[in-house]
């Protein structure tokens, strides 16, 4: 195809979305909805899962040593559990920092009671490694490990937690993709049935092209670079509705509701978008070009 | 120029459009084929313009056998062959101009000769004035006479005509008749698919006369 040919092509394809406003219209719009959709909901599932993730990052395996241990000795083993892939982080507790949060907790305001203890520390023995886990999932492999480490008195998990954060975390990635795969599809579905039934009305027209003597390739390149055009708009729009209202109702309730806030962190708009904006554009442009592709192809045989 | 031989056409449902037919039309002829609806007028223009391919027989156009012509080479050989038809099959969202040119757009014409050709066709068939205007702003005449220009503009040698005149009242069908007329003095091979008996006896041609789909009758020689 010559150069000039090409941008004529390019221009009959900006052209035809002007000529079939109600075609143009109803692409456009039924491709924003379902992108709207499914950016909604993937921004709802994002956040979700990072909520589960936060939780699952405050559970903790505690490793108690036998007594009579130096602190020395202890930190020598923490150094070797450190080498484990399941730790996401780990923090040593001395017997000395047990007894004084120990104090701080039950004897706040009675700080006296305590000082028959002043010279005799009862949790000499208590000096504790707290270990958080990358994955909570993974909390029954790195226990059998610390339980048969030389020198582990004791290993105190929360089984039950982590269990029902990692079943949590399971079922809602499992909802999350469900979700996300049955609105990929019915978009798809969608789409596509508009581009074909828009392709499907213009067949004469296609037939005239097809008579006069135009190659498949001429017909067929400004319907495609209409079903690309339809593509980006029906995907821009959407994309740029819910980067607006996202951002938006995260400032507004990091301001007004502080509580909320603090009890959990909000995915950051452009985190989300990294991986919202290249699926909604690729899904919204793949399937205008494929659509009108695979519609058309049925019409050249004339 | 064109040339069929045994050609026979049957549809996927059993539907028998031309049996046994063959004819042979010169360079420069002007050719009426006519018959009743459903004669298998139109399925010879379908064949000439390897729209369909037949079930029995040889077509010759302008020297090359269609068989012989790929899905591919079908455009290029179509270029070769202006085509007209009842309901003009005009675009209908490009003005009269852009219809016109499009013939050209499909060849890869350069932008020179668009400007050219164009205009020179418009005011062969009387409407260098309306290129601006939209096909449903024009008479059926004016529509026939755009789709001539748009079958002419790449100078074929063979000018097919399927019931051109089908849609007008008389005066506009004895002015595309004249045009179609004109253009056959100037050299082009011209075949004509009516019913209007009236426009054939007057014109005084070659006419093959269709019946059930095969050819009962043809004056070549006699006119």
């Amino acid at each position: 195809m010559k150069f000039r040919t090409f941008t004529y092509n390019v221009g009959q394809g900006f052209k035809n979305i002007a000529r079939n406003k109600m075609f143009s219209f109803a692409s456009i719009a039924t491709m924003a909805a379902c992108i709207f959709l499914l950016g909604l909901f993937y921004s709802i599932g994002v956040n979700f899962q990072s909520m589960v993730k936060d939780a699952e990052s405050n559970v903790a395996v505690t490793v108690f040593f036998q007594d009579g241990m130096s602190e020395d000795d202890i930190k020598a083993i923490g150094q070797e559990i450190a080498n484990r892939p399941e730790i996401a982080k780990m923090e040593f507790v001395s017997a000395d920092e047990a007894w004084e949060n120990f104090k701080k907790e039950y004897f706040a305001g009675k700080e006296d009671l305590a000082e028959g203890f002043a010279t005799d520390n009862p949790l000499a023995n208590d000096a504790k490694y707290v270990i958080y886990l990358n994955d909570v999932s993974e909390q029954d492999s790195l226990v059998k490990y610390l339980e048969g480490v030389n020198g582990v008195r004791e290993v105190h998990r929360s089984e039950i937690t982590a269990k029902t954060l990692s079943d949590f975390n399971n079922l809602s990635t499992f909802i999350m993709i469900a979700v996300i795969a049955i609105l990929i599809g019915v978009s798809i579905f969608l789409i596509s049935n508009t581009v074909t039934v828009g392709i499907s009305v213009r067949k004469d027209e296609i037939s005239i092209m097809k008579l006069i003597g135009a190659k498949d390739n001429f017909v067929r390149a400004p319907f495609v670079v209409e079903g690309i055009l339809i593509g980006l708009i029906g995907s821009a729009i959407p994309l740029a509705i819910l980067y607006f209202l996202y951002y938006r109702l995260v400032s507004y309730v990091q301001t007004k509701y502080k509580v909320i806030s603090t009890m959990m962190d909000f995915v950051p708009v452009n985190t989300v978008f990294r991986v919202l904006l290249p699926v909604s554009v690729i899904l919204g442009v793949g399937i205008g070009f494929l659509g009108s592709r695979l519609t058309l192809k049925r019409h050249l045989n004339v | 120029m064109i040339r069929l031989e045994h050609v026979s056409k049957t549809y996927e449902a059993g539907v028998v459009a031309i049996t046994d037919v063959s004819l042979h039309i010169k360079p420069g002829e002007f050719v009426f084929i006519v018959g009743a609806s459903g004669s298998g007028k139109s399925t010879i223009i379908k064949l000439l313009l390897k729209e369909l391919a037949p079930t029995h027989g040889t077509i010759t156009v302008n020297g090359r056998d269609l068989s012989s012509i790929s899905h591919k080479q079908v455009p290029i050989f179509r270029r070769n062959i202006g085509v007209v038809f009842q309901d003009f099959r005009l675009l209908p969202d490009r003005n009269v101009y852009e219809n016109v040119a499009f013939a050209l757009r499909v060849v890869e014409a350069p932008k020179k000769e668009i400007k050219r050709k164009v205009p020179l066709m418009l005011s062969m068939v009387g409407l260098a004035a309306k290129y601006r205007s939209l096909p449903k702003q024009l008479s059926g005449g004016e529509q026939q006479r755009v789709a001539i220009a748009r079958a002419l503009v790449n100078e074929p040698k063979i000018l097919l005509a399927d019931e051109p005149t089908g849609n007008l009242d008389n005066k506009n069908a004895w002015e595309i008749m004249r045009l179609l007329d004109e253009i056959n003095k100037k050299g082009t091979t011209v075949v004509v698919v009516t019913h209007n008996m009236d426009i054939v006896k007057a014109m005084k041609k070659r006419v093959i006369t269709i019946k059930k789909g095969s050819i009962i009758d043809d004056n070549e020689g006699e006119v």
